[in-house]
């Protein structure tokens, strides 16, 4: 084909204590042009779980699409939630027949498992997509409950972890990730050291830029942060450093 | 004669010279030059195109606009290759008379978006070489311009350039609509006298540069009254 599709991007998801961070820039780039500079790369598919994207644009919109309406129509039969474990197999092998194909999608799954209780079978469908009291702040760190990260392509790869970053600019936000990621961190530490990341690959990456979006997933389901110009975020880099680049000051955690 | 090598890149032609032998395969796409443009304002929008169609170093034709009239509240306006043009028009239209029938009523733009975009995503693997962009009244009756890549991805902006010359119109709309990578500029919403003249303008700089685009623009101003099509001359060379 003579021409090329929007692609090139950061995005990154771990879990911490506190839950789940899901990143991403904003720029969607097609070839050497800007296709867009405001595009949203993390999507809600219900309210514990948010799918980060990776790739060609339309196919990740209409996988996104093809995903909420799956985990609905289970969620409508089973008359309960989907895990997300149950949700990363269900993608993955629906992208299975086209394998080898040049469809390109990675996305990262993150969100909450609640905890399976009796009550979740006689929930009516009123209610089955509205939080209840028996959302605590605390959970049991049991395998099949709390935080989960699951990265799905359409290569066929579904993998588990504690720390996703996908597209051109992950090598980047590996980096930084990497050097200050604890289970330990409070939530605005993980924000922070999230937001860092995306920007230090934005900086990087000639196919990521613009802004960065930010999503916490706890128990009680996701929050977005207000979207970010990195512009802003460069210049007060810029004067932090103070011209003199040899010498590393110490840097704002609770920036906001 | 024409091969697929001709169209390596979209709207460059090869150098002639030997390098060897090499496959000639058909192409089944050929670029046919273009630039569409839609603004939306508060309560507009604004779908504006050249009319020349072009293929290598020929001109088909100096009248080819580019804008196409889908409801009375939305207007299509697509460049790239101008048989998958006509070709998705056509589907469109049957679409849009089949949504009808079946609910009574006249689909709104974000529909018509949000079709468009399944339309062209069903030809994922053979996509219709057409950058689409819809300008159009929302149901508030606020301007709305949905933008498109051709294979479905899309969503709303507040202007757009697509074509051959939108690398060139992009980044002076992003300065004079959205302000951007200027300082202390008060931001004074846009009225639609300005941005029609806007629009001359930006159309008039990009016929000066870009050889696929000139011969006249068609501007489609979409209000709540209906819509109004004008026709300024461009530079024919």
């Amino acid at each position: 084909m003579p021409f090329s599709l929007a692609h090139g991007t950061t995005t990154l998801g771990f879990t911490f204590q506190g839950g789940v961070i899901a990143a991403a820039d904003t720029r969607a780039s097609g070839g050497g042009l800007v296709a867009s500079p405001d595009v949203n790369k993390i999507t809600p598919i219900h309210s514990h779980l948010v799918v980060t994207s990776s790739g060609s644009g339309a196919d990740c919109i209409m996988w996104e699409r093809i995903l909420i309406r799956e985990i609905r129509l289970y969620q409508l039969r089973h008359r309960r939630r989907l895990s997300i474990s149950g949700a990363a197999k269900l993608l993955s092998f629906m992208m299975h027949p086209f394998k080898g194909t040049k469809l390109c999608v990675a996305l990262t799954l993150c969100g909450w498992d609640k905890e399976a209780d009796a009550s979740d079978c006689a929930k009516t469908l009123a209610d089955s997509s509205v939080m209840t009291d028996q959302d605590v702040m605390t959970y049991s760190t049991s395998p099949n409950s709390g935080p989960r990260v699951i990265y799905v392509c359409s290569d066929g790869a579904r993998l588990q972890g504690d720390i996703f970053s996908v597209g051109s600019g992950s090598p980047y936000a590996y980096g930084v990730l990497d050097t200050d990621l604890r289970w330990s961190l409070s939530e605005e530490e993980a924000i922070s050291l999230a937001r860092e990341a995306v920007f230090r690959a934005t900086h990087r990456d000639a196919y990521s830029g613009n802004n960065v979006d930010v999503f916490h997933i706890t128990a009680q389901g996701w929050t977005r942060r207000k979207r970010e110009d990195l512009k802003e975020e460069y210049y007060r880099d810029m004067e932090k450093k103070g011209g003199d680049m040899r010498e590393k000051k110490q840097t704002d955690k609770t920036g906001n | 004669m024409l091969s697929a090598q001709t169209f390596g890149d979209p709207g460059k032609m090869k150098e002639y010279h030997y390098t060897g032998p090499v496959e000639h395969r058909f192409s089944p796409y050929a670029f046919n030059g273009g630039t569409v443009l839609a603004v939306a304002g508060e309560d507009f929008a604004i779908v504006a195109s050249d009319t020349r169609l072009s293929e290598g170093y020929s001109i088909h034709s100096r009248d080819s606009p580019k804008c196409y009239k889908l409801t009375d509240t939305t207007v299509l306006g697509c460049s790239g290759f101008h048989g998958d043009c006509l070709t998705l028009t056509k589907i469109i239209d049957a679409r849009l008379k089949m949504y009808k029938h079946s609910n009574n009523k006249t689909m709104t733009s974000g529909a018509i978006a949000a079709m468009l975009s399944t339309i062209l995503y069903g030809r994922r693997f053979f996509p219709y070489y057409v950058y689409n962009i819809i300008g159009g009244l929302d149901e508030e009756g606020r301007g709305a311009v949905y933008s498109f890549d051709p294979v479905g991805s899309y969503q709303r902006d507040t202007y757009k350039a697509g074509g051959s010359a939108s690398a060139m119109l992009q980044p002076l709309l992003d300065n004079q609509i959205g302000f951007k990578n200027m300082e202390g500029v008060q931001h004074v919403p846009l009225t639609q006298d300005k941005a029609v003249q806007l629009v001359k303008d930006v159309f008039i700089s990009a016929a000066e540069r870009d050889v696929y685009t000139g011969d006249a623009l068609r501007i489609c101003v979409i209000t709540k009254e209906g819509i109004n099509e004008q026709t300024i001359a461009l530079r024919k060379d």
